[in-house]
């Protein structure tokens, strides 16, 4: 009960009603930009013909219906390529390059977080400036190394080098550190080898950075479109169909806000889940000087 | 002559001592070799498409090559023609630059100061507003939503708002107008941007310690600032190093969007960057080498960026 007088009473240190007030006017302006879009693009994908193209543009929709979606399936089923096979290539390239990302991460960051080794400082720096600078300056020899692995227009393209994503493989081991040493002392005297203390000691101790290293890697795979590397219809993406539809232009508008709600609300619903792990995680997420 | 009696003793000497270092070092990575079987797969894929690449970018910089044709070295000349004779690298470093200090910063600042201000809020209203202003950076690349907002024709929702109150006669053709493009690019560039940083700012305002709050008002902090400033920031400087890496990263690789809403080249160049100048010459014009030294002066960019950045930053509350 004392604790939580002195929370409160610590909450309300050094406030001042009117600087309060300022702050969290300020929060919800521009969570109202944040947040505004998104609502847009929810009650678009609701919105009848009519209400797509009525002038001056309502934000909410009068009479929602699931026209959009119908539409969607039809116009898709009638293609060359049915809907179904964007779909099930997404989840395929999502699916496999997520779990794996956290397999070959974790098994990775095992090491680096918890002993010192030949390699181990220098590995881990490498790892710390490739944070540093983006995908795209790899590109060109990407395609290079691509066409002569022969992975050009597989799935394979998108997936390997999805899996060694080097901002996951930072923040598990800056997780791991915390496991405690003990812990793992008392399974090598038990006669552990490092692989079963990996995994049936370290993997399940950081589920909290599992979700973590899903949050950051899925949005990805989920809203990739194949990139150069994919040029075969039938191996397509979701993202990549949503292009396709939103080039038709004024007349697929409804089935375009379809798609893109349920690009949408994959992702975000994985969030509202794990997001308190995920914030656990990141509290070690931390560069130390 | 004492010289000459120590001499042949100490060489098997030195030579055992250099013999036995190696020895140990070998037998250091002999007792580690489960933790490289361990590291192996990630490592192997990271070095594969990740490290190799950005050596392998820098000595195609200094060549002639179309991808049919074995690379012809040229020396510095990729350089030259990009710094001298390439007016629209010109334009492309111009912007990339503007995106740069327009939403690296503002990014930066706005990830803090949201964090910081739903640290203030009980937990439930918190994980809400959390995922506000998350929801955009993960919502699948739909930033064309933006598309139907700036729509030029009456049924965009900016201009049909504006005509309506009356601001504007006639649609204004926002995206392939030279004078909007980059505002408005830098605009839903901004909205994308809460992303890893503020998560980790979030956390890192969760665990600064209380005890270290009170003893400060004890000590005659005042009001928030004066608390954010000798308090909350020195405590936060991890992740406050970590989340300007991931912002000033993502403000130099301004292209998607760019693309998604300007289209891919934009009017006039109005919203070219530097990335979108390396798929031009990489993915249409195939000439390699050329684009190698596009993508080396990006990585230059960015890494010497970031380590500047990270230098004053460790210097925050010190």
């Amino acid at each position: 009960m004392r604790t939580i007088a002195v929370f409160r009473l610590s909450r309300k240190l050094n406030r001042s009603f009117a600087t309060s007030l300022f702050l969290f006017v300020l929060l919800a302006v521009f969570g109202a930009f944040s947040a505004l879009p998104l609502l847009y693009a929810v009650n678009n994908a609701f919105k009848p013909l009519d209400e797509l193209f009525v002038f001056p543009p309502r934000f909410f929709v009068n009479n929602p219906t699931w026209d959009n979606f119908y539409d969607l399936v039809s116009l898709m089923g009638n293609s060359w390529v049915p809907l179904s096979r964007y779909i099930a290539n997404t989840l395929l390239i999502t699916i496999v390059g997520t779990a794996g990302h956290i397999l070959l991460a974790s098994a990775a960051a095992y090491p680096l977080a918890k002993y010192r080794f030949p390699g181990s400082r220098t590995l881990f720096s490498i790892v710390v400036l490739s944070l540093m600078f983006s995908g795209h300056v790899t590109a060109i020899p990407n395609y290079m190394v691509m066409s002569w692995l022969g992975w050009i227009n597989t799935l394979t393209s998108i997936i390997v080098p999805s899996l060694a994503f080097p901002l996951g493989l930072f923040l598990m081991k800056q997780f791991m550190e915390q496991i405690p040493d003990a812990l793992l002392e008392a399974a090598k005297i038990d006669g552990a080898s490092e692989y079963r203390i990996y995994w049936t000691i370290v993997m399940p101790n950081v589920k909290p950075a599992w979700l973590t290293l899903m949050i950051l890697q899925f949005p990805f795979l989920w809203g990739s479109d194949g990139g150069s590397f994919i040029y075969s219809e039938n191996l397509k993406t979701l993202h990549y169909a949503l292009g396709q539809i939103t080039l038709g232009g004024i007349a697929r508008a409804g089935v375009g806000a379809a798609v893109a709600l349920i690009l949408m609300v994959v992702p975000i619903t994985l969030f509202i889940i794990s997001q308190s792990s995920v914030i656990q995680t990141m509290a070690t997420s931390g560069m130390k000087d | 002559m004492q010289a000459d009696t120590t001499r042949p003793a100490a060489a098997p000497l030195l030579r055992a001592n250099r013999a036995s270092r190696w020895a140990l070092a070998f037998q250091a990575v002999q007792k580690s070799k489960h933790y490289y079987v361990l590291m192996g797969p990630f490592m192997v894929i990271f070095f594969l498409f990740t490290v190799i690449p950005v050596v392998f970018s820098l000595f195609l910089s200094f060549t002639y090559f179309n991808m049919l044709e074995f690379p012809r070295f040229v020396g510095w000349q990729n350089y030259t023609r990009l710094f001298l004779n390439d007016d629209v690298f010109m334009i492309a470093l111009k912007n990339t630059f503007l995106f740069a200090v327009i939403t690296g910063p503002i990014s930066y600042f706005a990830c803090f100061l949201f964090a910081w201000i739903i640290n203030e809020l009980p937990p439930k209203v918190r994980a809400f507003m959390t995922l506000v202003f998350y929801a955009p950076s993960i919502s699948g690349n739909v930033y064309f939503i933006w598309l139907i907002i700036f729509s030029g024709d009456r049924y965009g929702y900016l201009n049909g708002f504006l005509i309506q109150f009356g601001f504007l006669l006639e649609p204004v053709q926002w995206l392939t107008n030279e004078k909007y493009i980059l505002t408005i690019v830098i605009i839903v560039q901004l909205w994308l941007s809460l992303g890893t940083s503020f998560l980790a700012f979030i956390a890192g305002l969760q665990t600064i310690d209380r005890s270290l709050v009170e003893a400060g008002a004890v000590d005659g902090i005042k009001n928030r600032w004066q608390e954010l400033w000798f308090i909350t920031l020195p405590s936060m400087r991890p992740q406050l190093l970590f989340g300007a890496v991931m912002q000033i990263t993502a403000s130099f690789a301004v292209a998607d969007v760019s693309i998604a809403l300007a289209g891919f080249p934009s009017v006039n160049y109005a919203a070219h960057t530097i990335v979108t100048h390396l798929m031009d010459y990489g993915t249409i014009r195939f000439e390699m080498g050329y684009a190698s030294s596009i993508a080396t002066v990006l990585f230059l960019i960015m890494i010497g960026t970031n380590l500047l950045t990270q230098k004053l930053l460790r210097k925050v509350g010190e």
